[in-house]
């Protein structure tokens, strides 16, 4: 192995040294139950908008557990967690640009 | 070109400004685009579901556990693949490769029972029109209707959930490459072969299976040309696409599937 290699092998093991294993289980037993909660919501016979906000704050929450702490954004410096984040988010908050458009053909009718 | 400049020593670069070696920033700008991608296929999903009023609610009880059970597999994958990036940091080989190798069979596990999914809906009526026509298919089946009536539907679902089984195939040949590196060549090839040849000329797995053919070729080039052993960086790397890939279906499931449940 290269010595440069061996370097960043060196520091990948340091970033990792003090991470105990155990919160990555309650992490993937908490996804487990929100996915459990998710299937039983969508036989609720709920209103399909009061529905799709349940579902997709469920999902937020699921996400961030998995970037967090699958993805380890939670060890990372703060200027990586906002930098990616905030243009991750802004620029998908910006498709939403769209939703109007989508209701006004849902109640278009005829003049 | 700076490698080969620069004596191999960590301490001539200045500091990341992310505090972490460009390898990994550079996987996180590549699912940064990815994200956008799987950002724009989403919204397409929702813009139809809300602007058509009938839109169909086909997935019965069947589907729906399929569905879920694939999500189990995701999730587990998504924790053995964090057990393989901490044992290949403490530089235990033996355990990452095995962990690497229990994160492709869940993988695989997920790709198995998508296509599933997806045969049962096609020999049900459910299709795009370029899939081959399915021989002695009744006409008259719920999902043929749902072709004709909403085409919107098998278009964003075959368009969404086929992007996915891609990253999913691609994100397994990958943890393949890292775990086994040129062994893994001959396996893929075996794989392909055989999926080509058991899958029926009217499946579209017929020819999607040629993905298979096409990674390995490519895959064969990128060792030739850069062979090197992976080490812990590649491993964590990888698993920053492979847990990309299980938060994209933390999406999916709720919005295509339980947000289209037949409830009796």
């Amino acid at each position: 192995m290269e010595a440069f290699q061996q370097a960043i092998q060196e520091h990948v093991a340091e970033q990792h040294r003090h991470h105990r294993l155990t919160p990555f289980f309650w992490v993937w037993g908490t996804l487990l139950v929100l996915t459990a909660v998710e299937v039983n919501l969508a036989y609720q016979n709920m209103q399909p908008k009061r529905m799709l906000t349940i579902l997709m704050a469920l999902s937020i929450v699921k996400a961030t557990l998995i970037i967090g702490y699958f993805m380890h954004m939670k060890y990372e410096l703060s200027r990586m967690k906002w930098l990616t984040m905030c243009a991750l988010v802004f620029c998908l908050a910006m498709m939403m640009v769209f939703f109007p458009d989508a209701f006004r053909i849902l109640s278009l009718g005829v003049r | 070109m700076a490698e080969a400049a620069l004596p191999h020593n960590l301490a001539v670069y200045e500091p990341s400004l992310f505090g972490t070696y460009s390898k990994k920033v550079g996987m996180w700008l590549f699912l940064l685009s990815d994200s956008l991608t799987f950002g724009a296929l989403l919204y397409a999903y929702s813009y139809g579901r809300i602007s058509i009023a009938n839109w169909p609610t086909p997935f019965h009880s069947g589907s729906i556990v399929n569905a879920t059970i694939m999500t189990a597999f995701l999730l587990t994958s998504s924790l053995t693949m964090v057990l393989a990036v901490n044992a290949a940091a403490k530089g235990n080989e033996k355990t990452r490769r095995l962990w690497l190798l229990a994160t492709m069979a869940c993988g695989t596990g997920f790709i198995v029972l998508h296509a599933r999914e997806w045969s049962n809906l096609i020999a049900e009526g459910l299709r795009l029109p370029i899939f081959p026509a399915v021989p002695h298919q009744d006409v008259a089946s719920e999902f043929v209707n749902v072709s004709k009536a909403v085409p919107q539907f098998a278009a964003t679902f075959f368009g969404l959930t086929g992007m996915h089984m891609l990253h999913v195939t691609l994100g397994v040949i990958y943890l393949g490459v890292i775990a086994l590196r040129r062994k893994f060549i001959p396996i893929l090839l075996g794989l392909w072969l055989v999926a080509w040849l058991a899958t029926p000329a009217y499946s579209p797995f017929h020819y999607g299976v040629h993905v298979l053919l096409i990674a390995a070729l490519v895959c064969s080039l990128i060792m030739w040309l850069k062979p090197k052993i992976y080490d812990a960086a590649d491993v964590e790397v990888a698993g920053l696409y492979w847990h990309f890939v299980d938060l994209v279906w933390m999406f999916i499931f709720p919005l295509v599937y339980l947000m289209s449940t037949k409830i009796i």
